[in-house]
């Protein structure tokens, strides 16, 4: 293990950094679709982004498993996981509360849902993509998006649309997805309808 | 010309200062030290601790002081001050077999192993208001036996031996934490316990007592009641050992209920537990009788009291909450009324107006009500 | 913790720890992925008393930063009691920035009013909620409440409504009216007048809704369809006033009553002060120029 890369790469500014990177997180949830930006600068071993990074920091702790994909997990990343958060790895997708996926990461279909009486115990997805320029379009409405939002998504695993329809259904049950690339982000709470 | 109220900041303000000049009182008199209060009014630092979940005399005593003998208002102070510190450790359960016992009693033996103590108890003084407490009169020291430090065996244990009583399997998992996560219902007994235990003095008192009235009878013996220092420890993983943060009071009662059986358990006695910090036997027992008939589904009992029902004394045991929403009721809520008044106008307006209309018809009346 | 965190209390910034503000962030964003649900929370106690915007301090101390300008109103105005003792807490422990002016807020906390001026894309309007469960007066469970949600189904409500139409010709219910979100969740949008219930309809603002002593965090997601609960041939209809405020002469605004001696003197203004300031000061440049 590298000590030396788990003990660094946490926020300058904790208290501020993560009420700043919290409101970009909140105010993208409020707004899906539409692009956020991560003002303070985090950095994990490996492959995590900048944004899932600080989002790690800023809403993870002893109180919530976080579940890595392969492409990222790491001892190092454990490391600085539980190092800066207190969090602890999820011994099994089914206890995550977060989970960070990786370029083209699926989201495993054991991530729990929630159930219908507590929809809110649901795990929050955060799939880094290779950006919200160029890729697949996609027009968005719902609770935050007034008539409809359009999106681009570049990097994104095949299939998405189905997916997305399919989680959709479960609704209020249901992953929140956060959507990462570098420091920018957008979100895709559960109660977003992909038209088209 | 009509100008609305204004110097809210102000009146704030000077109501402040005069309620701090209440509390000082007559400055001719010496103000009062937390010393003093943890030494003398002793069972009120034990309540104050006890429901706001902080085992601290000193900071009890201050927030006394601080709300000028008000308990509810001192627990909501050391509560709130509770809140803002950090959880550095978790103690290992603490062992009240261990317990240096100061008073244990028991009332389902006459005599049994480490004998009845009685204690420093009011049980037996004539409440004969003393006029000869007036004043800084001399006391002359206790007589106490000498205490052997031999653990004195639980009256429990006892029943269990002969399988008796419920057992109670030890459970290594970690129990929930009602002041870190949000209620849900049902609740886990650990949790459950935990409420009882912060709750409020008085209420519980009440339901133990309508439980004894026939709202939700239980057949209650006081097993055992003990008072006591023990020891709290944590465990330091880089040590490989525990560590003992020193001693705190507790107050412990095994109450033991009569269970004639049913179709999936056995006649045997059955437990309420009551755990208190400080000493404080009325607590106890009321938690325990609580803790009995809240577990009525468990026995398959039928749940027809108030003292049976977990929503109900559960949602409504905390006094720091049940104070806060009361006396919310002083705040403005003229904008609801003025709704309130608008609507009670139009109504009463239809009413009238339908009542003029038909002057005749008798059975109107009623159902416009 | 640096220093520079610390507040003027020698508490954390905003009062709150870092492990409480975390918590009650997860729980605004599942409260905002959910419309209209109630997410329950491990409310901490405040140094006020519960039923005092305990709830609601906890989320504006979950989301405010040092860039934000607060306002904070009960009753709809800026100067009664417990408005200027909860702006002076978050002036004392986070220092921020505070306004009477709606138009200047990015995070109004509220109690009991929606302001009168529109609110806009960017802003929060963070509201106290005494007892978040719209079922509760028809069902005093929780365990209940809760099945009913889960199942939509919300028979009960409409029952108790259309009671109140048999027996009294209307709806008899003036606030604390409940609201149907994104087509879901029945929610109770807190003790305000069912007159501000369309403002919460396609509002731009975030509206989040705190309860302290019931652990319930709720939202509503800007332009979000707020419908209140009403019977096709017994439409939901607002309160309406007669006379304008007696300072302003604004029309369709909530004003409450004044009682102006013992012999029944009254006079209605304005509840939402800033506005009916505002609008004073602007007709009074008017006539100067």
């Amino acid at each position: 293990m590298d000590a030396s890369t788990s003990l660094t790469g946490g926020f300058a500014d904790p208290v501020f950094a993560a009420q700043s990177v919290f409101r970009a997180v909140m105010d993208c949830m409020a707004r899906p679709g539409t692009i956020g930006t991560i003002g303070s600068e985090a950095t994990a071993p490996g492959a995590l982004g900048a944004a899932q990074a600080a989002i790690a920091l800023t809403l993870c702790d002893a109180d919530t498993p976080v579940w890595f994909a392969d492409t990222l997990a790491s001892p190092a990343l454990s490391a600085w996981l539980a190092f800066h958060t207190g969090a602890s790895v999820a011994p099994d997708p089914t206890t995550a509360k977060f989970a960070f996926l990786g370029l083209g990461g699926v989201p495993h279909p054991d991530f729990p849902i929630g159930t219908q009486d507590y929809p809110d115990r649901s795990a929050t997805v955060v799939i880094e993509v290779s950006g919200f320029e160029a890729g697949e379009p996609f027009t968005l409405s719902g609770p935050g998006i007034a008539g409809t939002q359009p999106l681009s998504v570049a990097g994104l695993f095949p299939d998405f649309r189905t997916f997305w329809q399919a989680n959709r259904a479960e609704f209020p049950r249901g992953i929140d997805l956060i959507l990462t690339a570098g420091t920018r982000l957008v979100a895709l709470p559960r109660s977003v309808r992909i038209l088209d | 010309m009509y100008v609305a109220v204004k110097g809210g900041e102000s009146a704030i303000e000077n109501a402040h200062r005069l309620l701090a000049d209440r509390r000082r009182g007559d400055r001719s008199l010496p103000a009062i030290t937390e010393a003093q209060i943890v030494e003398q009014l002793s069972l009120s630092v034990d309540r104050v601790m006890a429901e706001a979940s902080l085992y601290d005399p000193g900071l009890a005593a201050l927030a006394i002081r601080q709300a000028r003998g008000d308990m509810i208002e001192a627990i909501f102070i050391l509560r709130a001050y509770r809140t803002t510190l950090p959880r550095l450790a978790v103690s290992r359960p603490v062992d009240t077999a261990a317990m240096r016992i100061e008073r244990r009693i028991s009332a389902t033996y006459k005599d049994l192993p480490g004998g009845q103590l009685l204690g420093p108890t009011f049980d037996y003084t004539h409440r004969l208001i003393d006029p000869a407490l007036v004043g800084e009169p001399d006391v002359p020291e206790a007589a106490v036996a000498e205490v052997t430090g031999e653990p004195v065996m639980r009256v429990a244990d006892i029943l269990a031996h002969e399988s008796l009583i419920e057992l109670e399997p030890r459970v290594d998992a970690e129990p929930g934490d009602i002041t870190r996560e949000p209620t849900e219902f049902p609740m886990p007994r650990a949790e459950r316990l935990q409420s009882l235990a912060r709750g409020d003095e008085g209420f519980l008192l009440a339901l133990a007592y309508s439980t004894q009235r026939g709202y939700g009878r239980s057949h209650p013996f006081v097993g055992e009641i003990r008072i006591g220092l023990v020891e709290v420890e944590i465990d330091v993983p880089e040590l490989g050992f525990a560590v003992s943060l020193g001693e705190i009071r507790l107050t412990e009662c095994q109450m033991v209920n009569q269970f004639k059986g049913s179709a999936e358990k056995p006649p045997q006695f059955t437990r309420g537990y009551g755990l208190v910090f400080g000493q404080s036997e009325r607590k106890a027992m009321a938690m325990s009788l609580c803790d009995r008939a809240l577990r009525a589904a468990e026995y398959g009992e039928d749940i027809t009291a108030p003292a049976q029902d977990e929503e109900f004394v559960i949602s409504h045991c905390d006094n720091v909450q049940a104070t806060g929403f009361v006396e919310h009721l002083k705040l403005p809520h003229y904008v609801d009324f003025q709704a309130e008044l608008g609507l009670v106008r139009r109504l009463r307006a239809n009413y009238d107006a339908a009542r003029a209309a038909e002057p005749e018809d008798d059975s109107f009346e009623e159902a416009a009500q | 913790m640096s220093a520079v965190t610390m507040s003027e209390a020698g508490t954390n910034f905003a009062y709150l720890d870092e492990e409480t503000k975390r918590m009650i962030r997860r729980a605004i964003l599942k409260a905002i992925a959910i419309p209209g649900y109630q997410v329950p929370f491990a409310s901490r106690e405040m140094p006020m008393p519960y039923g005092w915007g305990t709830g609601g301090v906890q989320v504006t101390a979950a989301v405010i930063g040092p860039d934000d300008v607060l306002k904070v109103i009960d009753q709809g105005a800026d100067d009664t009691t417990n408005a200027v003792s909860i702006r002076a807490f978050f002036r004392k422990v986070a220092r921020v920035a505070v306004t009477t002016h709606t138009a200047e807020a990015t995070v109004i906390q509220t109690r009991h009013r929606i302001p009168e001026h529109p609110l806009i894309e960017g802003q929060i309007l963070v509201y106290q909620v005494p007892i978040p469960e719209p079922l509760r007066f028809l069902e005093p469970r929780e365990t209940e409440t809760r099945t009913m949600h889960a199942l939509e189904e919300y028979g009960l409500m409409h029952v108790k409504l259309y009671e109140d139409i048999a027996h009294h010709g209307r709806i008899a219910t003036s606030y604390a009216y409940p609201v149907k979100v994104a087509g879901r969740y029945v929610m109770d949008p807190s003790p305000i007048p069912k007159f501000d219930n369309p403002k919460m309809h396609l509002s731009p603002a975030l509206q989040l809704f705190g309860a302290g002593r019931e652990k319930r965090i709720y939202a509503i997601p800007p332009h979000t369809d707020v419908r209140s609960l009403d019977f096709e041939d017994h439409p939901f209809e607002i309160q309406r006033f007669d006379e304008p405020c007696a300072l302003c002469g604004a029309r369709n605004v909530y004003l409450d009553e004044v009682i102006l001696d013992d012999r029944g003197g009254r006079m209605f203004v304005c509840s939402d002060t800033d506005n009916c300031e505002s609008r004073q000061a602007d007709a009074q440049k008017e006539t100067a120029a």
